[in-house]
Formats: C-alpha cells, sequence, structure tokens
C-alpha cells in the first residue's frame, strides 16, 4: 500500500485549515434558525418547571400537590412519593465524569434551588404556577456557608481524579538559601458559569426508543449516562445537540431534572420541555467554587525563585468530592529550585462545583500572577524582566521539556504592542486626567490535553465528501475548524465537504472542554480522511488503466479532489474517475484521535497579557482601558475564530477580576443574587480595547496536526494582569476577586 | 377564556388565540406561534436575549404581557432577511464574527439594528458599546459586536446614499 500521507510527526495541512473562514453556520445564527434544545416543539409537548428549595440544608416535609394539581392546565406532579424509578440511583457515580446529582431520590436538601419536584403542564404558565403552588415546608437545619463555616476535609483527589498535592526539590533547603520570602494570600469567590442559554432537555418517547433533544458537551457521555440511570440500551438512545448556547464547562454533565423529564416523558406518554429558569442554574449545574489561596515565594539575591508554595482551600459540595486544583497552576509557569503544592476541602451546603472555563488554571493564575508581581516590585525588577528572569526552560513539575514554548516571543510582542518599556516601576506613578492609570502584566497558560475521539469519512462518487463525528459547537466553532481539518485529510475544497455532527448516533468525538476538542476531534477527523484517500490510492495504483499506476514507491499527494503522482506533478486523477473505474458510489475511512503513550514532553500553551486600568480616587471604580494578549498555541486552525476565542476568554478575566461573584446569605444559605443583574458579567462598555494577537508556533509533539488549544488560555493570566495593574494605578495589593470599589479607597 | 391577540409579525397580521393572559410576548412567539429565533436567556429583562422591535423600538419580549400589545406590530429575527439576502446587520455579524455561541445573537441583531435606527451611536465605537451593553454576551463576542454594528452602519449609511 502506498503512503499517501504520513500522518506521523508535523503535518503540513493543505489549503483549508490555518485560514480564517467565517462560520459555517453563521446564517443559520444570524436568521434565528439555528435550533438549541427549548426550540423544539414536538406535537403534544408538555412543560415541566422544576419547584426548588428555598433551604439549604434539611428535609421537605410537606408540598401542597393537590393545589398544584388542582391548577387548570397542571397535568401531574412529581415528588420523591410518585417518582418512577431509575435503575441506578443518581447519588451512584457510574462513571469518572459523573456527578451525584438529584432526582427527588428522597426527602433531603443539600443546598439551596435542589430540585424537590417536577411539574408537568399543557403550558409553561401553568407548570410555573403549579411549581408555586406547592408551598413547600421543610425542616431545616443551619446551613453551612463558604470557607469559614463549612467542614474541612482532606481530599483523596482533586479536580477529576488528580492527586492534590506535589512536592519537587527540597523546600526547605531551597528556603534557607534564598534571601527574601514572600507571602501571598488571595480569595476568590464562588462564580457561575451563567452561559445565556438555559439548560434544557425535550424528551420523547416511541415504545422503548428515547429521543433527547439537549445541549451536551459530551453526547457520547451523555448517551452513556442516560441509558445507565434510565435503564434503557443505550442504541436506543438518540441525544440531539446541533447548538449550545454556550457551555463552558456546565453542560458536560449530567443534571437531575434531565432524568426526570426522561422518566415523566416515559410514564405520561407525551414530549416534554423543561428549560431551566435562570436562578435554577446557581445550583445543580455546577460551578467554581470559593477558594482561598496561599503562595509563599523564596527568592534568591539575583531574583531567581528558590522556592515556591501554592496552598488552595477549596469550597465542596457536603455530598460529592470535586476540589478546585488552583494549585497546579503554579506547576509549570516560572522556574523554581523547589515546588510544593497541596489541596484541601471545606464542605458546604452548597451545589457539586466541576469545571468552569479555565478549572483551576484561572483560580490559580490569578493567585500566582499576583505573588509574583508583588516579589517583582519588591526586589526592584520590572515585572516582565522577573518574569523572563524566571522563565521556565523545562517544566517545573515534571523536569521534562516543553514541546513547543514561544512565551518569550508572546511576552516581546504583546509588550511592544502595549507600550510596555516606558512603565514606571513605582505604583500611583501615572494620572490621566483626574483617574489613577496602571499598567499590568500576567503569563496566560493552559495544558494541552487529548481525549478519545472517533470520526468516520465517506467519499461519495461525485468525488464530494461526508464526514461524521458527534463533535459538539458551543461557540468555540467546532463545526468550521473540524471542518477545515476534515477537508484537509481528504484532500477537498471545504465547499465539498458535508459536516455531520451534534448527535449522539455518529462516532464519538468525546467531550468538548479542557481545550483538547479541536486536537482529538480534528485527528480523529484527519485521520478518517487520510484512511479514506489511503484506499483511494489503492485503487488507483493497482489500476492499469490509472495515469497513477505503478507509483507505488514514489507514491501520491492528494489535493483539490484529485491525486497526483509524486515523481510526475503532470499525472493525476480526479477521485470521481477513480471511482467511478473500480465500480464504487461510496469509499469509506475510519480515523481516531487520542494521545498515545504517556507523554515525553509537557504541553502547554502560552500567553503574555498586558492591561491598563484607569481607577476613579474617589469612588475606587476600576475601568480596563487596553488590554492586549500576545498568545502562541500551536497550530491555529482558523485565526479569525481563535482570536475570538482568545478575546472571549480575556473579557471572562475581566469579570474574574472585577465583577463576578455569587454572593451568599450565610444565614440560609441562600443567594442574594442568582441572577444577571446581580451576578454581574461583562458587558459590551466593559470592553473598551482589547486585542488578541497570535504567535507563530509549530510543535512536533503536541500531536501529529500541531494544534494545542485555545479555548481557555485567555483567561488566565488576564485575572493576574489586571490585579496588577490595579495595584500600580494605587499601591493597593487585592486581597480577594473581584476587586470591590471600596477596598481601593 | 381564551383571547384574540392581534399582531403584526415580520409584516403579516395574525389573530392568535391567546389561551393563558399570562403568557409573556416572548412566550407566545415561541411556544404558541413556533418563531424561536428570539431567545429566553433570563425572562427577566436582565439578557436582552428576547429582544424584538415593537412599532420600531426595541423591547425585551420577556417583560412584555402579550395581551397588552394588541394590534401592535413586531419585528423578530425572522423577519430581517429577505429570501437569501441577509439585513446588513445579519451580513456583518457574521463577517465580525459578532456572536460564538449564537444564543444572544437575535436579541443583539435587533438591537443593533434599532440602535442603527435610533441614529444615536453613529460611528462612535464608544457610544455603539454602550448603546448595546443591554444585551449580554457571555461568549464575549463583544469587539465582533461592535465591530458589526459599525460595519452595518457604514454599509446602510451607503445605501441610503445611494
Amino acid at each position: 500500500m502506498a503512503d499517501v500521507m504520513n500522518i506521523q510527526g508535523h503535518v503540513r495541512l493543505g489549503s483549508n485549515a490555518g485560514q480564517s473562514m467565517t462560520r459555517r453556520d453563521g446564517v443559520l445564527k444570524v436568521t434565528g434558525r439555528a435550533t438549541y434544545a427549548a426550540d423544539n416543539r414536538p406535537e403534544g409537548v408538555l412543560h415541566a418547571v422544576t419547584a426548588t428549595a428555598g433551604i439549604a440544608r434539611g428535609r421537605v416535609t410537606h408540598l401542597d400537590t393537590a393545589a398544584a394539581e388542582a391548577h387548570p392546565g397542571v397535568v401531574k406532579v412529581y415528588t420523591p412519593a410518585n417518582r418512577p424509578d431509575l435503575a441506578v440511583s443518581p447519588d451512584e457515580k457510574i462513571h469518572g465524569f459523573a456527578w451525584r446529582t438529584e432526582a427527588l431520590q428522597d426527602d433531603t436538601v443539600r443546598y439551596a434551588g435542589q430540585p424537590i419536584a417536577l411539574v408537568v403542564a399543557e403550558t409553561l404558565e401553568a407548570a410555573t404556577e403549579g411549581s408555586h403552588l406547592l408551598a413547600p415546608r421543610y425542616d431545616a437545619d443551619t446551613p453551612r456557608i463558604g470557607l469559614d463555616g463549612g467542614v474541612p476535609f482532606q481530599p483523596e483527589t482533586i479536580s477529576i481524579g488528580r492527586p492534590p498535592s506535589l512536592e519537587v526539590g527540597d523546600i526547605d533547603a531551597a528556603r534557607t538559601g534564598a534571601a527574601r520570602h514572600f507571602e501571598t494570600v488571595i480569595e476568590t469567590p464562588a462564580q457561575y458559569h451563567n452561559a445565556l442559554e438555559p439548560h434544557a432537555i425535550t424528551a420523547q418517547w416511541t415504545g422503548d426508543r428515547l429521543e433527547i433533544d439537549t445541549p451536551n458537551q459530551a453526547i457520547g457521555l451523555a448517551k452513556q449516562s442516560f441509558a445507565a440511570y434510565l435503564g434503557v440500551n443505550p442504541a436506543h438512545i438518540l441525544i440531539r445537540s446541533p447548538f449550545l448556547g454556550g457551555g463552558f464547562g456546565s453542560k458536560a454533565i449530567l443534571f437531575g431534572a434531565q432524568l426526570l423529564v426522561a422518566l415523566a416523558a416515559k410514564d405520561l406518554d407525551r414530549p416534554i420541555k423543561l428549560a431551566l429558569r435562570r436562578d435554577q442554574m446557581y445550583g445543580p449545574v455546577g460551578h467554581r467554587p470559593a477558594t482561598r489561596q496561599t503562595l509563599k515565594l523564596d527568592v534568591d539575591t539575583r531574583g531567581h525563585i528558590a522556592a515556591l508554595e501554592h496552598h488552595t482551600i477549596a469550597v465542596a459540595s457536603s455530598f460529592d468530592d470535586f476540589i478546585e486544583n488552583a494549585s497546579n497552576a503554579s506547576h509549570s509557569v516560572y522556574a523554581t529550585t523547589a515546588l510544593r503544592t497541596t489541596h484541601a476541602g471545606i464542605r458546604a451546603d452548597t451545589g457539586t462545583p466541576g469545571p468552569m472555563r479555565a478549572p483551576g488554571e484561572a483560580t490559580g493564575s490569578a493567585a500566582l500572577e499576583v505573588a509574583i508581581d508583588d516579589a517583582a516590585y519588591a526586589l526592584g525588577f520590572d515585572p516582565l524582566e522577573f518574569r523572563l528572569r524566571n522563565y521556565a526552560e523545562t517544566d517545573p513539575a515534571t523536569g521534562m521539556q516543553f514541546s513547543s514554548k514561544a512565551l518569550r516571543e508572546c511576552y516581546a510582542q504583546a509588550a511592544e504592542a502595549f507600550g510596555w518599556q516606558d512603565r514606571p516601576l513605582e505604583p500611583g506613578s501615572m494620572k490621566q486626567g483626574r483617574l489613577l492609570k496602571g499598567w499590568g502584566m500576567g503569563t496566560a497558560q493552559f495544558p494541552c490535553p487529548m481525549f478519545q475521539a472517533a470520526a468516520h469519512a465517506t467519499l461519495r462518487a461525485d468525488g464530494s465528501a461526508v464526514v461524521e463525528t458527534s463533535a459538539a459547537d458551543m461557540g468555540q466553532g467546532a463545526w468550521t475548524s473540524l471542518a477545515q481539518i476534515a477537508a484537509d485529510g481528504l484532500g477537498i475544497d471545504i465547499d465539498r465537504l458535508e459536516f455531520r455532527s451534534g448527535q449522539s448516533n455518529l462516532p464519538d468525538a468525546g467531550v468538548a472542554g479542557g481545550s483538547g476538542h479541536t486536537a482529538t476531534a480534528g485527528t480523529a477527523l484527519f485521520n478518517a480522511g487520510a484512511d479514506t484517500i489511503r484506499q483511494l490510492a489503492e485503487l488507483a495504483l493497482n489500476d492499469p488503466a490509472s495515469p497513477l499506476f505503478g507509483a507505488d514507491n514514489a507514491g501520491v499527494t492528494a489535493r483539490g479532489g484529485r491525486l497526483y503522482r509524486n515523481d510526475d506533478d503532470t499525472r493525476s486523477e480526479a477521485y470521481e474517475d477513480i471511482l467511478a473505474r473500480a465500480g464504487l458510489d461510496l469509499l469509506r475511512g475510519e480515523g481516531k484521535g487520542a494521545r498515545e503513550g504517556e507523554p515525553e514532553r509537557a504541553m502547554f500553551s502560552h500567553g503574555g497579557v498586558f492591561a491598563e486600568v484607569l481607577v476613579d480616587p474617589d469612588l475606587g471604580q476600576v475601568r480596563v482601558s487596553r488590554l492586549i494578549g500576545a498568545f502562541a498555541a500551536g497550530r491555529i486552525v482558523n485565526p479569525h475564530l481563535a482570536r475570538s476565542q482568545l478575546l472571549g476568554g480575556m473579557i471572562w478575566g475581566i469579570g474574574f477580576a472585577l465583577q463576578e461573584e455569587a454572593i451568599h446569605d450565610v444565614r440560609t444559605g441562600r443567594f442574594t443574587n442568582a441572577d444577571l443583574a446581580g451576578y454581574h458579567i461583562p458587558v459590551n462598555a466593559d470592553v473598551p480595547m482589547i486585542e488578541a494577537l497570535t504567535v507563530h508556533e509549530d510543535d512536533p509533539f503536541v500531536n501529529s496536526l500541531g494544534i494545542k488549544g485555545v479555548g481557555e488560555l485567555g483567561v488566565t493570566g488576564t485575572v493576574g494582569a489586571i490585579a496588577n495593574a490595579v495595584w500600580h494605578a494605587t499601591g493597593i495589593r487585592p486581597k480577594r476577586f473581584p476587586i470591590h470599589p471600596e477596598s481601593l479607597i | 377564556m381564551t383571547q384574540i391577540l392581534n399582531l403584526t409579525i415580520n409584516g403579516t397580521s395574525q389573530d392568535i388565540p391567546i389561551d393563558d393572559p399570562r403568557a409573556t410576548l416572548l412566550d407566545v412567539l415561541r411556544e404558541r406561534i413556533g418563531l424561536t429565533g428570539t431567545k429566553k436567556g433570563c425572562d427577566r429583562g436582565q439578557c436582552g436575549a428576547c429582544t424584538v422591535l415593537i412599532d420600531g423600538r426595541r423591547i425585551n419580549s420577556c417583560l412584555a404581557l402579550a395581551l397588552s400589545y394588541d394590534g401592535a406590530e413586531i419585528t423578530t429575527v425572522e423577519g430581517l432577511a429577505q429570501g437569501e439576502l441577509l439585513h446588513p446587520v445579519q451580513a456583518a455579524f457574521i463577517e465580525a464574527d459578532g456572536f460564538q455561541c449564537g444564543y444572544c445573537t437575535p436579541g443583539q441583531i435587533m438591537s443593533a439594528v434599532a440602535l442603527i435606527a435610533e441614529g444615536e451611536a453613529g460611528l462612535d465605537p464608544e457610544r455603539v458599546r454602550e448603546g448595546m451593553s443591554g444585551n449580554l454576551c457571555r461568549c464575549a463576542a463583544y469587539a465582533g459586536i461592535t465591530e458589526a454594528v459599525l460595519k452595518a452602519t457604514r454599509a446602510m449609511n451607503r445605501e441610503d446614499a445611494a
């Protein structure tokens, strides 16, 4: 068989990937024709609304189901007393990515906002009113809220199955030899994903077959989960998730109300639709938990870090074990002789936290960058010079070389674009009118994981192709960038490619998360295309009637829908002609995407972020007036869309630094701001001047396509850059996020 | 008691039986007559995803009781394009990548159409950002949104001049 495309090592992609293209789903999205889960209206659909707990801990002692069911239009009320059986308890963790959830398994309340009943009605209005009429009564216990109100515990794992601590080198020895010791304590609040699309599901049974429309970042896994909890053959479940109205981690995990809707749809033999209310998204669908982080930094006389410690205490729920892995953000950014990181947990009466855009990295980077800046100033270094002085040439956590690391170039390009060289060292040195002006910077870093993905590619008789993989496009642009990669795998123009995705009966593309989706699903698609072309070449090379016949040793190359002889570019043949002579209507290939074996290099995307803020000296109001980042993330498949991703991440950094915070009333355990008026996220006017540059980076090790990922990178670095700019304006080091105006006056 | 609500939606007059007087304009559009382009993000007037034009003015349809708009002229995102020809604001949103997940996009676009018609912001980016700040975008496509509004304003100014 001819070696058509060597997909080992670094692959030069063809004419599609690497180009800026607008979104393939753009027209659907600007015309209102993109169908999100709650847009489905199957014939005879009923509407469901969950009633949620008004206490944070205790038991529900009474629900007035009679009043609710008497309301016109209400069809049925489900409570723990009449909820149809599940095959597996929702408190059972059926796989590593399962969270314990509430599906009316008992009358316990474990956080405010937990579902305690499901009301199904002919209209949304009737279901909503029915949920109010339940007028729950409780046996309430005192809630345990926040970092200081909960019960400390030592987790066995953090994040998803990772070790809670790391020690490299001899911390005590390294500290003894260092000249200066710095200690920074920083708190970060609970934050909520707040995707603009509320979590929703439409479920419909036909006999023992279940069709589900729900936004999900990992459809294959979701199918397994629904099947396990409901006791249904996975082959009988079809999940459609063509469009997600944002996910950010909160739509990767199953939540109880989804199971309840499926159960009720079966019980009532009608399709049922449910969409969470905005306030109902502050509990059962994950969040970024509050942390208290302590950093200890020991630096020698030449400004080199000798010892770095990062300790995190993170709030967890009372019933599950997700711990924000914030300390790990210090593992691989700066060189140090010795490194120690730990994590501890606090059990509180809150919904279980989960991954939220740059989980661990965003939180930990925010604290690390402030600590670094503090040390730089105390030692008389420019913040950038200090970071360069502590540039990690190898990964401090593992000792491994980096697969690629163009961070120096990122710093240089962003600093140049920003005008950093004129920055005075002293805080409070710059003014703009009556406003205090400050400049700060931070380092962005995010790992490059790969998951498991599969894809099919089918070449059709006319030389066009269809590729299939159940990838999730939650706004990152998967439908476009993955199609670009797939077209190059097949050697055709993207206009000749049909991209099928977003439903569970296609090959599993794994999870859209961890900034690994493009790399993972992209590799699978590329390999599926290459597998197809390999078969096509075999047909041609063995056919004496083909102009490619006899090219065996030289091989052929696929481009523009034709195979070309490598030794004679004038001899080529169109795909459709090869198929026609072979009497084939279709030719199908398969591909997988995964990282093979244990990595031998440390793999990260990097960036440098520079911020300018203006602070009102009387009001303490902070405005980010300029934000410029430069990022190196391997091959950029679609620069137009990657820029949007990076800018979006940076703006999340603005929210983290200055706005986002879910506030618990510690007496009741209820939120005081569970809506978009009280929980502030950046609006357009909060983002005056922002730019994301990308720095060229070839990475022959990260995967065969050289793709890293840009989805989460922009959040890291940015939070610290803004905090450090605030310090530079005011001389006040933030001790907590978000930075409140009153802390600056 | 079912009441009849007359709305002219995207140029077509319709009598809509309203089975429940509590229904908001947003839920009538989405659940009663199937115009699901308009989105529900918060149901509290806080996010702008449900923005539609009523008699040319942008409003949050989630805060509008449907029956109080009898006789109104409503424009939704479905009413902007003429066949396959996109409205200049729609085209500019694609070109400037003024969205990612697309969920807030119908509201952003309706808001932008009205902002341009209001003529208050013109080509001043600062005023465009301010005028578009009632529409939240969690993907934070704000730079693209602002650029799209400015592009569309220029394109529509050219059309007017022609």
